[in-house]
């Protein structure tokens, strides 16, 4: 496909562009300062991390659909983990935590894979929604039961079900755009991910009244509506990649960037009831994985069902 | 060294060298002990060097039960056991102990003397350290929390669930002139105790 090529020719641009600035920041600094300002710090870990995560989808993609389904399953487990070691549980979890990891994962990405849309959209808000308590029940421990229930199914939504949305779009069959899906997930992580650099950026530079001072001190107005601005401006120049039209696809973008914006809002909200600043430290710069992918917790399910609403035959 | 690749796998440890660097110096890691885990966990979390001549003090009378277990033990642990029975037991648990050191192995040893399956954060220490703190003061004595292990492998499972774990060591403690063994296992205890996520929690807000 002459289209995934030019994507990662302009991912490679993008990116050694920002670590040519990045190299020359640091060079300047360098000179005036002993000590390295810590925002450069961790911008150079953060451009770094970026290219290991661009080769990392680029091996799946490589892949195609099995690379796809396989790296988001393990973007599930690593999300997952990150998850539950924040929770509360106790020893009498310990066999449903197992199924969560060993049983839930597989087989909802086993559906995925058998592209059964009927089953792996169910799967998940329906039998393990009313399994996990019922197996938590039979276990006879009762001490803050509605909590401990509560949260793995929270987990389970989000680090589960909702991930599965991303390769689910392969599995959506679009007249005009048939053998296609592996752009539209593309399309959908380069917005969503490029709208969370874009904010950052947009909130650095002007950044001043917050949205939710409570909750998140790096999250204000001006870097939300400067990322929404230019993350559809992004999803336009995209285009090609979708079957949508260039307005369409300037909508679905912006709309992608909202809703990873509430994704990153609670998982913020989460992260501080907790009294943690990151998820985990699996990704150097970021933090873990939930960091990086709470924004693409809270859009693929919208985008996907959007587009299959719309689109799909 | 596959366990040691299959522990950092699955529970993702980071070493938090919070009072005390790694080195080639002789040392005895003592820390909290909930699972099964907790030893493959901690030599997994040490610098490979380091980690090949450190040795697990562990229950004879547990891990010589049975054939496999000793299997485990000996041959593929390659642990120091040590009789905690004292009526029948037939080699001086100190001895064995004293031995492994004049080999030059650092150990890890597990004060609490068995799994901590007690809402309590630690148990009472056993005289043990104490006895090594006399015998051979040239050793560094380490204090080590080991976070969220018993929550990935608790007493009585075998399949551990993933779970993202931490190993902070502390700073060296060692032997004061006039102090007894009350007090100093009771130091060597607070030590521990001071590293584990209520007490940094509290330190942090306080």
């Amino acid at each position: 496909m002459a289209e995934t090529v030019w994507l990662f020719l302009g991912l490679l641009g993008v990116l050694t562009f920002a670590s040519a600035i990045a190299t020359m920041l640091t060079w300047k600094s360098r000179r005036t300062a002993e000590v390295l300002p810590s925002t450069l710090v961790n911008l150079n870990s953060r451009i770094k991390a970026w290219w290991i995560m661009i080769g990392g989808i680029s091996v799946a993609f490589l892949f195609g659909k099995n690379g796809v389904i396989f790296l988001f399953a393990f973007v599930s487990f690593a999300s997952l983990r990150e998850y539950v070691t924040l929770t509360h549980t106790r020893r009498g979890d310990h066999r449903i935590i197992i199924g969560m990891f060993l049983v839930i994962i597989p087989i909802q990405y086993y559906l995925l894979w058998i592209e059964w849309y009927g089953l792996y959209s169910i799967f998940v808000p329906v039998y393990c929604f009313l399994a996990m308590p019922a197996l938590t029940a039979i276990s006879g421990d009762t001490e803050r039961f509605l909590e401990r229930v509560s949260e793995q199914q929270w987990g389970i939504m989000l680090s589960v079900y909702c991930i599965s949305h991303v390769p689910a779009l392969l599995t959506l069959s679009i007249p005009g755009f048939q053998g296609k899906g592996l752009l539209l997930i593309a399309f959908l992580i380069a917005t969503v991910q490029g709208s969370d650099v874009l904010q950052y950026v947009f909130g650095k530079l002007f950044g001043k009244h917050k949205v939710a001072p409570k909750i998140s001190p790096s999250k204000t107005w001006e870097g939300l509506i400067g990322g929404i601005v230019s993350a559809s401006l992004l999803g336009a120049a995209l285009t090609w990649l979708t079957p949508f039209s260039v307005l369409q696809a300037g909508l679905m973008a912006g709309l992608a960037c909202i809703m990873g914006f509430f994704g990153g809002l609670v998982a913020s909200a989460i992260k501080r009831d907790r009294g943690v600043k990151d998820w985990g430290h699996m990704i150097e710069g970021h933090g873990g994985m939930l960091d990086r992918a709470d924004s693409l917790i809270f859009a693929a399910p919208v985008f996907f069902h959007i587009v299959r609403y719309f689109w799909a035959a | 060294m596959v366990l040691a690749g299959l522990a950092r796998g699955i529970t993702g440890v980071r070493p938090i060298w919070q009072g005390c660097a790694p080195s080639d110096r002789q040392r005895i890691f003592f820390a909290n002990h909930c699972s099964h885990g907790d030893f493959i966990l901690l030599s997994s979390s040490l610098p490979p060097r380091e980690r090949q001549r450190t040795r697990a003090v562990a229950g004879a009378d547990y891990w010589k039960r049975n054939k496999l277990r000793n299997i485990l033990a000996k041959d593929l642990l390659n642990t120091v056991l040590v009789d905690r029975n004292w009526v029948e037991r037939s080699e001086d648990p100190m001895v064995v102990m004293l031995d492994a050191l004049q080999e030059g192995s650092s150990l890890i040893v597990f004060p609490e003397g068995t799994r901590n399956m007690t809402e309590e954060p630690l148990l009472r220490f056993r005289s043990g350290l104490y006895n090594l703190a006399v015998a051979r003061p040239d050793v560094e004595l380490i204090p080590c929390w080991i976070e969220n292990m018993s929550r990935v492998l608790p007493k009585g499972t075998f399949l551990p669930v993933p779970l993202l774990c931490r190993v902070v060591f502390g700073s060296p403690i060692a032997l004061e002139p006039n102090e007894d063994r009350k007090e100093f296992l009771q130091r060597a205890r607070q030590s521990l105790l001071d590293l584990s996520p209520e007490h940094q929690k509290a330190l942090n807000h306080g």
